[in-house]
């Protein structure tokens, strides 16, 4: 399934038919999903109305772990198989990883302040997700530092795999070191330490992130796709764009 | 105070809450708008150049 999507073409044609179904699905659970979390989730017992804050913050932390995944999973694939989508699926995604770190440190700072007193402090947790936003600010800055787009891939390949250390600093920051943040209580053993009421609209947006995300994904996959095939063109005329159904003769084709 | 009022209150919690919610929008609706009219550019872009070399997609 995965490798017959792999063909750049192929990919354009799926992700074509995808791509609105993918938009309107996370507009729809998004919409939902604050419905939910601004009304009718119920605030806490201890944290009062500032407990909503967690219906963006942990999606958009899970979201900024997750892409990581992805990008250095990408990474790999390029590397190894030097695969052409493995790169272009890798640069796609990483600024919106850096959006959902930046989302997640912000809305952290915003309910630490009334929660602990501080709007930041440099423990264990917030720190290591720092340093994930300055890894993706500086992938992004790598792949383009370099003339030549391959090396820039390869260069910036490398720089998400290294980085990948991380993502077991931050899951496990919290039981390492003493920290302000809370530990996991979504998954740790013996289930979820969270009820239901809020459990709920929290899977709805965390669904509603993870949709935005891969629209977004695609989307600026294929928006690379067409760059990268306009540029063909524009350089060395439709014989660049070599696919079998557009072997007209250069001589018809080239522009009065 | 009305229960709209109220709401907007957020226990409080107003100056933390909305800013937070505000944040998520811009920061992902921003990325969103900008990933669109790249996407919408870029096709436009190729279809010209499609168009005047006489290649189909």
């Amino acid at each position: 399934m995965l490798t017959r999507l792999a063909n750049p073409a192929r990919f354009m044609r799926v992700s074509g038919v995808v791509l609105p179904w993918l938009g309107g699905a996370s507009a729809g659970v998004l919409g939902l999903g604050l419905v939910w979390s601004l009304l009718l989730a119920p605030p806490d017992y201890q944290q009062g109305e500032s407990v909503r804050i967690m219906f963006v913050h942990v999606p958009s932390a899970i979201m900024a772990e997750g892409v990581y995944y992805l990008i250095a999973i990408a990474s790999a694939v390029a590397l190894v198989w030097r695969h052409p989508l493995a790169d272009i699926a890798a640069q796609a995604a990483a600024p919106l990883g850096a959006g959902f770190t930046a989302v997640c440190l912000a809305t952290g700072s915003l309910w630490g302040r009334p929660m602990w007193g501080a709007w930041w402090v440099w423990d264990a947790r917030l720190t290591s997700v720092l340093v994930l936003f300055f890894l993706y600010l500086g992938y992004i800055a790598l792949v383009n530092a370099f003339d030549d787009a391959s090396r820039g891939a390869r260069a910036g390949s490398l720089l998400a795999l290294v980085g990948i250390v991380d993502l077991p600093i931050i899951k496990f920051s919290v039981d390492w070191w003493n920290t302000l943040h809370q530990p996991a209580s979504i998954l740790r053993a013996g289930g979820p330490a969270i009820d239901i009421s809020m459990l709920l609209p929290l899977l709805v947006m965390a669904a509603g992130f993870g949709l935005l995300f891969l629209w977004l994904l695609l989307l600026r996959m294929r928006t690379a796709l067409n760059e990268r095939k306009a540029r063909a063109l524009s350089l060395y005329g439709p014989a660049a764009a070599h696919d079998a159904e557009s072997a007209a003769p250069l001589a018809e084709a080239r522009p009065v | 105070m009305n229960a709209i009022e109220s709401w907007i209150a957020m226990g409080g919690y107003a100056g933390f809450v909305w800013p937070a919610y505000g944040v998520a929008v811009i920061v992902l609706g921003g990325l969103a708008v900008l990933s669109w009219r790249r996407h919408r550019r870029s096709a436009e872009t190729l279809a010209r150049l499609q168009g005047r070399l006489g290649t189909r997609a």
